[in-house]
Parts: structure tokens; sequence; C-alpha cells
């Protein structure tokens, strides 16, 4: 990869380069969580935190950590972020932190948080690694939000809580479509916006 | 005992973990390309599985939860609640039992140690294994209860990504829009295989 700028590292893995459309990482832990539009924003500053704050400890101490036990220490400083994040949604917001269940201590599998520190870490200062997981981290929320945006407005006609499809039970012309919210609906949207993606961006079509 | 057996057949069936909690699904969708692979990888995480659910069932029950160190018999230890360093004990115990279990198998089956290759050490990174052990965590189990649960959701793992390896050596064949193509259409393949399953979720035993 050529030399790029402060603003490319940050800006590339939104749309570009983006963690989940395109390197394919970072499914795993999050998808259950995009029912409705809610939980997926905070599960989205929850992983943008962690990538970016491990990122740049992984960073801070590269040089100290022998390659053999790498993986790790890596582990350590991730698992130590993530205990923090859900020590601060029990306290502060509880019912949030009930409705997300371990979906927030799967953000240490979470191979985004994993693949950064050991691709982009290891090699490069801490401002650089913490702008590359905060734009990693932003990449990742852009895809949750558009999925917990479609699958709250489809499912229940309602963005964040506020009726915006009026449903026929209350009166209104909407039928919620029920498939919406269940798993299997995520993995056709993410299906859909590969495909958008790849129709705008042609270059990452795979070829077999 | 029915108990356990309606227990086994939820955590293969209805909440499979790859289809419906999304666990481990980097790798689901990395490494189904073909049949022979897929099924390496899915022996290799039931195993883990097994192991690793109850030995974390074992330390949330024994060490970490509030009043279980009641057992070594001091007051100011029993009234302890360790669930805060829950994550890094779990994590931690994984990629021990990870190495440990890749250790045994070169010693003394070499021929399934090849066959698993570099699959065994990723799976310390698996979500299945991690979110195997903070459900049991959540539903508070015993520990047959875990040791059930531990095999049948290491096996309902393995069984999917092995149906999906196999739809995907067909799907070979098929004439996919191009921007479709790999891993849009494994997604939605997915997808269908999700809402297959979803139909088992009536089963009541």
């Amino acid at each position: 990869m050529a030399e790029q700028t402060p603003k490319q590292i940050l800006l590339d893995p939104v749309l570009e380069n983006n963690p989940i459309t395109f390197q394919i990482l970072g499914l795993c832990s999050s998808l259950a969580v995009t029912t409705n539009l809610n939980t997926s924003i905070v599960m989205a500053i929850a992983v943008t935190l962690v990538t970016a704050c491990s990122s740049a400890a992984v960073a801070f101490i590269r040089l100290q950590i022998p390659s053999s036990i790498r993986i790790i220490v890596q582990m350590t400083v991730i698992a130590s972020m993530v205990i923090v994040v859900d020590q601060f949604l029990q306290a502060y917001a509880f019912s949030l932190s009930q409705k997300l269940s371990v979906f927030v201590g799967l953000i240490i599998t979470n191979c985004i948080v994993m693949g950064r520190a050991e691709a982009y870490a290891m090699k490069n200062g801490p401002w650089l690694s913490f702008l590359d997981g905060l734009g990693n981290g932003l990449g990742y929320s852009v895809v949750l939000i558009i999925i917990g945006l479609v699958r709250e407005l489809l499912g229940s006609g309602k963005i964040l809580g506020v009726t915006i499809l009026k449903t026929v039970t209350d009166g209104g012309f909407y039928v919620p479509n029920g498939l919406m919210l269940i798993s299997p609906s995520a993995f056709f949207l993410i299906g859909l916006l590969v495909w958008l993606n790849r129709t705008i961006r042609p270059n990452q079509i795979e070829k077999e | 005992m029915s108990h356990y057996l309606s227990l086994f057949v939820k955590s293969i069936f209805p909440e499979n973990l790859a289809l419906a909690f999304f666990l481990g699904m980097c790798t689901f969708l990395a490494v189904s390309k073909n049949v022979k692979t897929a099924l390496g990888l899915g022996i290799a995480v039931t195993l883990i599985q097994a192991i690793t659910v109850p030995m974390n069932n074992l330390i949330f029950q024994y060490l970490l939860q509030p009043g279980a160190l009641s057992w070594t018999g001091s007051k100011s230890l029993s009234e302890q609640d360790l669930m805060f360093v829950g994550l890094i004990c779990y994590i931690g115990v994984i990629a021990a039992m990870v190495q440990i279990l890749e250790m045994a198998l070169d010693k003394y089956v070499p021929s399934l140690y090849n066959a698993l290759g570099i699959f065994l050490p990723l799976i310390t990174v698996n979500c299945a294994i991690l979110g195997g052990t903070l459900l049991m965590v959540e539903r508070n189990m015993t520990f047959p209860e875990s040791v059930v649960f531990g095999v049948g959701s290491g096996f309902g793992w393995g069984m999917a990504i092995v149906v999906l390896a196999g739809i995907r050596e067909k799907l070979k064949y098929s004439d996919v829009p191009p921007g479709l193509r790999g891993l849009g259409i494994t997604f939605i393949t997915v997808g269908l295989m999700a809402l297959a399953f979803q139909s088992f979720s009536g089963i009541k035993l």
C-alpha cells in the first residue's frame, strides 16, 4: 500500500475499503443486534471506540511485544477495553445492555478489532493506528446503521421508536414485514448491500 | 433426561450458533468453499466447544459468580463478585485449550492434526466459541447442561458449515449476476438456510 495521508487513512475504510462489504470482517458478533436502530447505534459506537482505542494502545507497545505471544497480548488489550465498555453500559444503560446481551462481550472476538490490531497497529504509530481504527469502526458503523434502519422501518414501521409508517393494527395502512424482525433478513440485506457496492465499484467483483 | 435431549436438539437446530446468532460468521463464510475443509473445521470447533464450555462453566460457578468462592470457607472471599474479569478469564481458557489440544493432537493423532492444519489456532478468535460460553453464563446453566450445550452447539455449527460448503460447491455451476458473485450470493444462501433452520423452532421434546 502506498503512503496515505491521515485523511485517507480515516476515510478509505468507510466506503472504498469497507470492513464488512469488502474485507468480510466483523460480521460475527453484530448482526443480531440490528433489529432496531437504537441497539445498532450503541453497538456501532462501542465497536468504533474499542477498535480505535485498542489500535492506539497496541501501537504504543508494539515495539515491546515479542512476536511469539503477540496474539495473546492483543487479546488482553482488547478484552480490557471491552470490559470497560461493558461495565459502562451496565452502569448507565442497563436495559440496553440487557438487550445486547452477549454481543458486547463478543466485541473481543470481532475480527475487525483483532484484524486492525494485527494488520495495521503492529506496524504503524499510535496516531495513525488510532485513525485507522476509527475509520474502520466508522465503516462498520455505516453498514450496521443502514441495516438497523431498514430492519426497524420495514419490520415495525418505526425509526428510533417513533412511528413513521402507521401499522394496520394501529389503524394505519402499513402491514409490518415480519421477515425483517428475524435473523435471516440481515443476511439478505448485507447480500444486497454487497451487490450494490460491487455494481458501483466493478473492480471489487470476485473472479471465479 | 428429556430436558437434556431437548436442550441438545435446541442448540443444534432452532438456536444454531451460526444461523440464528450469527456467531463465527467470518470463518463460516471464508472456509466454506469446499466440503472437506469445512468438515475438518466443523470437527475442530465441536471438540473445542465441548471442552471449553464446561471448563468455563466450572470457572464461572466456583470462581467468578457472586458467592462462588464460599467453598474456600473464608468469609471475605465468599463475598467477592468477580464477574467483571469474566471476559478475560474465558478468552484465556479458550486460547489455552486450543493450544493444548493442538499439542495433544500433534503428539497422539498426527493424521487429524495435519488434516485440521491452520484452522486449529484460528479457532481462538472464532466468536462461536466465546459466544457459546457467554450464552452459557447468561443462561446460568448447571454443569451437565453446559456439557450438553457445548457438544450440541459445536455440532450444530459444524453441520451448518458443511451444508453451506455443499451448496457452494454446486453454486459454482450457476450463472450468478456479476456483482453478486462470491460473497453476495453466499450471504443470500446463508439467509435462506437460516430461514429453513427457523422452522425447527416449533419442536418440543
